[in-house]
């Protein structure tokens, strides 16, 4: 049988910890006003392996709905701020930043998974390539920052270096760090780490090469929730034993 | 009662066995065939010598010989392997389903066999060539999520089979061997009437699969894979404008208005096409290459294409006979209220997720607005496939409402146990309503926060029901146990991670043998407990699977062993003796 097509998702490990967002609550994105209630989230899935979960009570969930606002994950830990409704529950598992995949959930069939896979990717790479091409003007890539309601795009030709995107995101988004050639050493240690899928559909730290190579390389950027970009230079590698059929 | 000078009308038992074929060839389904060949040994004898379809739902519920023996007519076969969640990844890829002893077997008693259908078997070469050698009248072969063999194989059939009409290949893994096997058809050969061979993913000789397409007038069907270039397919609507069915190939190209005016000229002329669906990595510049035959479409597959926007919309919009409509939920809660109030004759919809895994940074495209908003504008709907990330227990009773005639109701939540994402509370009453008011429901797939007051409702009102699916719901044994007492036609149940064990099992042996199978896994059954249901049982086989690798004996193990996967079903055959190590039947 021909060897299914792999899919490109970030596989995490499991339970990849922390729940050091808690003091950063007041800037996390929301649409209402702080201290107002905000919806909770969905349930999260199930870690990376199959452990069932308590058969109630709401799990704190990744947030892809475009309405949700960004509650922390820890939100029933006890240290909440002042507002958070009590009925927030405690999440187990944190918050993954692409879901922790459950074997077979959501049900989708084998075959359809494979034939998207191969879709979706060429779709990206045409979109894509075609963006650098045009691009001797500009470099259009979508950022998009785990918790926001809605991505952005931003022009990495406006940038020359590493300091200069991380100050230009800054803008957009509150509160992320970077790699070794990265800013913000007051953050260091905080919320949000800057990464970028590459031309092979890979997801990486942003700071490790040079920047014309990483503009070269770049499809998109993604501001990830620091406790969940636990080893994440060589991703595939560590997932080909997790993808099933 | 005799009459003075005529002769006796012969008693009813006593007519010739021809008379009672006859009749029966009036009995439309399967189980009516059956139950009456339960009448007397006249009628079996009458019956099963006559059958001329087969149907085989779990190819290990009887040894194929048997099954050829007994129907020793039978013209059109079918035979299904796997259970469904292998479809999941989540059965171990040796498990077995050999469609080998099938094909041997008819090979043997059925020389005049016309049809075969495989679904979810293991098909080799050796089989396909057997099938291409043995049957003069070969006319049909369907495989369907079938893997084990390669192009050599289809090249066998279509060399072989001087009378095929069919070849549909759906959803197979099949490895490319780069041989000729269009090629194959003969130059004389001219009564193809339906071909697909969208997955396979290989270059076809288009040359070849032109005259071909060119010299089968009755050609209905023609289903392409990805590798034939947009500017093909216009070519070969061209030479077959009487289709009624389409799959279409690679369907993207940079948008050129002499090739739009290719495309849309060779739409406008099949007027006789009905039925839509391919890979599509569509581009909305040529959707309105469409506009000319969306009128006469009943049937849409846009489950792969990855279009969104207006476009997509405007073109569904023009379907006003659809019947069926496959869509991915990039057409969003809004395009599903214009398919509510465009296509009023719809009957089935699948909307598939876009990102599943949220890769694409978690969009959501589609709520349960979508849902109700169809529900509750076209009368005839009766089978939902809904993929979504949210839902609310008020939907669910306006859809259940709205939509007393569903069959079928799918509904998968992107998160395992997702609540009402308003009221935080678990969906029973959501789906409560649905079986309580759909009473004519067949099959129904459950998903998000559920607990075991759902399943009370089930049990009790789900009649009709004849397959479940359950995941990540209930919170004890008395789940399934309301399940398995209730549910008086129940045939599949296929259930994973919920906190089912062995007491509600145990409790209803006696259910799972009026049932076709039962499947669970991440469940709370021990290996004792299997042991004691399948001692209990004799006439179903329990297999414990374990991932490959793991051959434990299960003899070795203690009572309370967790046992991971659970399959169950009723067969006459005994124990198969096909088994890889990692399954054990206990």
């Amino acid at each position: 049988m021909s060897p299914p097509l792999e899919l490109d998702y970030i596989g995490l490990s499991a339970a990849a910890g922390g729940r050091a967002d808690d003091d950063l609550k007041g800037t996390e994105l929301r649409l209402g006003l702080p201290g107002c209630e905000s919806p909770d989230r969905r349930p999260a899935a199930a870690a990376t392996t199959l452990e069932l979960l308590p058969a109630k009570g709401a799990k704190r969930g990744f947030s892809d709905e475009a309405v949700a606002p960004a509650p922390a994950a820890a939100g029933g830990k006890g240290k909440e701020k002042s507002g958070d409704e009590k009925d927030k529950k405690v999440a187990a598992p944190p918050q993954p930043a692409a879901k922790a995949q459950v074997v077979g959930w959501p049900p989708i069939r084998s075959y359809r998974k494979n034939t998207m896979a191969t879709t979706t990717n060429q779709l990206k790479s045409g979109k894509e390539d075609s963006d650098a091409k045009q691009g001797q003007e500009f470099l259009y890539v979508k950022v998009s920052m785990d918790g926001a309601p809605y991505l952005r795009k931003v022009d990495l030709k406006t940038y020359k270096n590493y300091k200069e995107l991380s100050v230009g995101l800054e803008k957009m988004f509150i509160g992320f760090s970077t790699g070794k050639d990265g800013v913000s050493e007051n953050k260091k240690d905080g919320e949000y780490v800057l990464t970028y899928e590459d031309k092979d559909g890979d997801w990486m730290l942003v700071g490790d090469v040079p920047w014309e190579m990483f503009t070269e390389s770049c499809r998109r950027l993604r501001v990830m929730k620091g406790s969940d970009a636990v080893g994440l230079a060589a991703p595939r590698a560590a997932d080909k034993s997790k993808i099933k059929n | 009662m005799g009459r003075a000078g005529g002769p006796a009308a012969p008693p009813w038992h006593s007519l010739p066995d021809e008379v009672w074929e006859h009749a029966f060839s009036f009995l439309p389904a399967d189980a009516d065939r059956g139950a009456a060949a339960c009448a007397c040994h006249g009628w079996l004898r009458a019956e099963r010598r006559s059958r001329r379809r087969l149907v085989v739902p779990n190819c290990y519920a009887t040894d194929p010989r048997d099954a050829v023996d007994r129907f020793p007519s039978v013209r059109a076969a079918e035979v299904k392997g796997k259970p469904h969640f292998a479809d999941f990844g989540l059965l171990p890829p040796s498990w077995g389903a050999y469609a080998a002893p099938w094909v041997a077997a008819a090979a043997d008693g059925w020389p005049l066999l016309e049809e075969l259908s495989f679904k979810r078997m293991f098909v080799t070469d050796e089989c396909l060539e057997m099938i291409a050698s043995s049957f003069r009248n070969f006319q049909v072969l369907r495989l369907n999520s079938c893997e084990g063999f390669t192009t050599a194989g289809l090249a066998a059939i279509t060399e072989g089979c001087r009378n095929l009409k069919e070849l549909d290949l759906q959803e197979n893994y099949i490895d490319d061997c780069s041989s000729h096997w269009l090629s194959n058809f003969p130059e004389c050969y001219t009564s193809l009437e339906a071909l697909n061979f969208s997955c396979l993913h290989g270059e076809v000789n288009f040359t070849v699969l032109e005259r071909l397409v060119s010299r089968c007038r009755n050609l209905k069907t023609l289903k392409l894979n990805n590798a034939i270039p947009l500017d093909n397919v216009a070519s070969l609507l061209r030479k077959a404008p009487q289709i009624i069915e389409l799959g279409t190939g690679k369907f993207s190209a940079d948008y050129h208005p002499d090739l739009f005016a290719k495309v849309e000229a060779a739409f406008a002329g099949c007027t006789s096409l009905r039925r839509l669906s391919g890979t599509w990595d569509a581009v909305p510049d040529y959707l309105p290459a469409f506009y000319c035959v969306c009128e006469g479409l009943t049937s849409l597959n846009l489950s792969y294409a990855t279009v969104q926007g207006p476009e997509l919309i405007k073109f569904i919009s023009r379907c006003k006979n659809l019947l069926q409509l496959w869509v991915m939920d990039l057409i969003e809660d809004h395009g599903l209220s214009v398919v509510a109030s465009s296509c009023s004759k719809l009957q089935e919809l699948r909307v598939f997720p876009s990102d599943p895994f949220g890769h694409n940074g978690g969009q959501v495209f589609l709520t349960e607005r979508g849902l109700v908003d169809v529900s509750a504008s076209c009368p005839k709907l009766e089978s939902v496939l809904y993929f979504c990330s949210r839902m609310t227990n008020e939907a669910l009773v306006m859809i259940a409402k709205n939509r007393p005639n569903f069959t079928c109701f799918r509904l998968a939540l992107l998160e395992p146990r997702s609540p009402d994402y308003i009221t935080r509370q678990p969906l029973d009453a959501g789906f409560s309503a649905i079986v309580e008011s759909c009473k004519g429901l067949r099959r129904l797939s459950m998903s998000g926060l559920l607990t075991d007051l759902v399943f009370k409702s089930i049990g009790a009102h789900a009649d009709r029901l004849e397959m479940l699916s359950l995941a990540f719901a209930g919170d004890s044994d008395l789940g399934l146990n309301d399940i398995l007492s209730g549910c008086k036609s129940l045939k599949k149940l296929e259930i994973r991670d919920c906190p089912f064990g062995d007491k509600a099992l145990l409790a209803n042996a006696a259910k799972l043998e009026t049932m076709r199978s039962l499947w669970m896994n991440s469940c709370s059954l021990t290996v004792g407990g299997c042991r004691l249901l399948a001692l209990k049982m004799p006439h179903l086989t329990v297999e414990i699977i374990n991932d490959p690798g793991e051959t434990c004996p299960v003899e070795s193990l203690p009572f309370d062993s967790p046992v991971e996967k659970l399959y169950v079903y009723r067969t006459l055959a005994g124990p198969r003796s096909d088994t890889p190590d990692c399954v054990q039947i206990v």
